[in-house]
């Protein structure tokens, strides 16, 4: 496909001497979600990391457009068109729920991001961060806070939104109401990564998927079609399969 | 009313120390960056001012004019060469190198202006005072404590209102999801220590006014700031403003008591402080 957005060629990122992913080919296109599946440990945050730029790449390993980019600083990715919702949140604590959203309105100016997310629009999309504006961001829920999580990278103006299991430790209402917020980011023509533990929740949301194991791709497919068998043995153990 | 007085001059004096404390309280508290420097930066500000003073006829205010922009270069280039190639979370790193810096600008302070303790004439400002019910007020202390006062204001104006503040503190909360964020830390960091040292400009001039300096003085002025800070509570100026009134109280009561103790009562304050209640008196535990 030549039309990927952003794609990865035999990635591999290591910490230290621990080596975590071994060539890994990912593709996305424009306005498409694909979901990154796979056991605790088996690689996804490392691998978004590594496209963000917070772990050391060759640049040939990340491609935009067909441009290498590997190993771009994460504040130059932004400006690129990539963000991230980051595991666990990592939102600035001590800081209200607007200023947190200013700061990447504040960046996408600076950086000349034009596009489609606004705050009155996100707050349309999560009413809740209109009603908590002042509100410290560590005092909110976790529901909550994803949502911040979610509007500080929509606020950057992506191109490309990296999710990292938005879901976990959520109520199933909490999660579906973030999960309805996807059709609209994805009709922005925003592609979507999403991080998820929960494969069923991954395989309804995505329009492909791949899944990880001990830092290999071991199955790749359009979501609506590979079986739980495949993914059960993509997951646990077994041989590579492609659908 | 001896001990009201003592009171006033300690406020006046804290004055003083909050214009050293301000800048560090942005790079220790936010940055978390030690800069032992901190002292030094300002004697060799001082001993620039009084040389531009005596070759060029320039008076307190014109000083003041172009010592803060020098100093705002001087806290730039410093984050650019040096600090932004220690910073990080483990604060070590930047302790050692400010305090080589410090070694480091001592020694170039003796060569330039020998060990000799000079001041900045002030065309008499510095001995004027009012009396306002048997209690003297000198004029150059209501000063420094009125630009402290302004400098407080305006640096927390700026953390909560700017573009600029926002990114500093996102990035003082949690440096990589700032850099996420599309911030860039480095270049959030230079602008803040060019803000820090920019004070010290103030401080500088102010200092050299109402005393005098010699290149070895630093380590007075950085243990001031430091101890202002911690008193006060990391990470919020008007707690390090706070912070310096506290000082200064506590070193013009001790020093009615016995002159002798003035500076050692600031000191025994802090260590209460850092052993009772370690966040800092209007710190967040
Ligand atoms: N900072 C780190 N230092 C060393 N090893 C790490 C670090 N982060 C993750 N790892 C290791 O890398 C592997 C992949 O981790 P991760 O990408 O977090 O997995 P996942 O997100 O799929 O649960 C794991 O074996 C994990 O222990
Ligand atoms: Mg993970």
């Amino acid at each position: 496909m030549t039309g990927a957005v952003l794609s990865t060629h035999g990635l591999v990122a290591r910490y230290g001497d621990f080596q975590a992913l071994y060539g890994i080919d990912f593709q996305i296109g424009q306005g498409e979600a694909v979901a990154l599946i796979g056991a605790n440990g088996a690689g996804k945050s490392t691998f978004l990391r590594a496209v963000m730029g917070l772990l050391p790449v060759a640049s040939d390993m990340v491609r935009m457009g067909g441009q290498p980019i590997g190993g771009t600083p994460a504040d130059r990715m932004v400006q690129r068109g990539v963000a991230i919702v980051p595991e666990g949140r990592r939102l600035f604590t001590g800081m209200s729920v607007q200023d947190n959203l200013r700061v990447a309105v504040d960046q996408a100016d600076r950086l000349g991001r034009r596009g489609g997310w606004s705050l009155s629009r996100l707050h349309r999309l999560f009413p809740i961060l209109n009603e908590k504006a002042r509100t410290p961001v560590q005092s909110l829920s976790g529901g909550q806070q994803q949502m911040v999580s979610i509007g500080r990278a929509l606020l950057c103006q992506p191109t490309v939104l990296l999710c990292d299991e938005i879901s976990l430790g959520l109520a199933p209402k909490v999660i579906r109401e973030i999960y309805a917020a996807l059709p609209e980011i994805r009709a922005q023509g925003t592609s979507v990564v999403l991080v998820e533990q929960d494969v069923g929740l991954a395989q309804s949301a995505s329009d492909r998927l791949y899944c990880l194991l001990e830092g290999r791709v071991t199955l790749t497919g359009p979501s609506g079609s590979v079986t739980r068998d495949q993914i059960s043995q993509a997951y646990f153990g077994g041989s590579h399969a492609v659908v | 009313m001896q001990w009201f007085d003592a009171l006033i001059q300690g406020v006046l004096l804290g004055g003083m120390y909050a214009q050293y404390a301000l800048g560090m309280a942005l790079m220790f508290g936010v940055m978390k960056i030690v800069n032992v420097s901190h002292g030094d930066l300002v004697i060799l500000l001082s001993l620039v001012g009084i040389s531009l003073a005596s070759s060029f006829g320039l008076g307190p205010l014109a000083v003041m004019a172009a010592l803060v922009p020098l100093a705002v270069g001087l806290g730039w280039l410093l984050q650019k060469a040096v600090l932004n190639r220690v910073v990080g979370e483990d604060p070590l790193p930047s302790l050692i190198a400010t305090f080589g810096l410090s070694l480091a600008l001592q020694n170039l302070m003796l060569q330039i202006w020998s060990a000799n303790s000079r001041s900045l004439p002030g065309g008499g400002i510095e001995s004027r005072s009012v009396q306002i019910g048997g209690i003297y007020i000198g004029l150059l202390p209501v000063i420094v404590l009125a630009v402290a006062v302004a400098l407080t204001w305006g640096l927390d104006l700026m953390l909560k209102r700017t573009r600029f503040g926002r990114a500093l503190r996102a990035a003082a909360s949690d440096v990589e999801a700032a850099s996420m964020t599309g911030i860039n830390p480095r270049a959030v960091y230079a602008s803040a220590t060019a803000i820090a040292v920019g004070i010290l400009g103030f401080a500088a001039v102010f200092q050299s006014l109402r005393s005098t300096v010699a290149p070895a003085d630093g380590g007075a002025q950085l243990i001031y700031a430091f101890e202002a800070v911690i008193i006060g509570g990391m990470g919020s100026v008007w707690g390090a403003f706070l912070g310096a009134m506290v000082l200064g109280v506590a070193q013009a009561i001790g020093f009615r008591i016995d002159p002798g103790f003035g500076v050692l009562a600031g000191h025994i304050v802090f260590l209460l402080v850092l052993a009772t209640r370690p966040q800092g008196l209007f710190g967040r535990a």
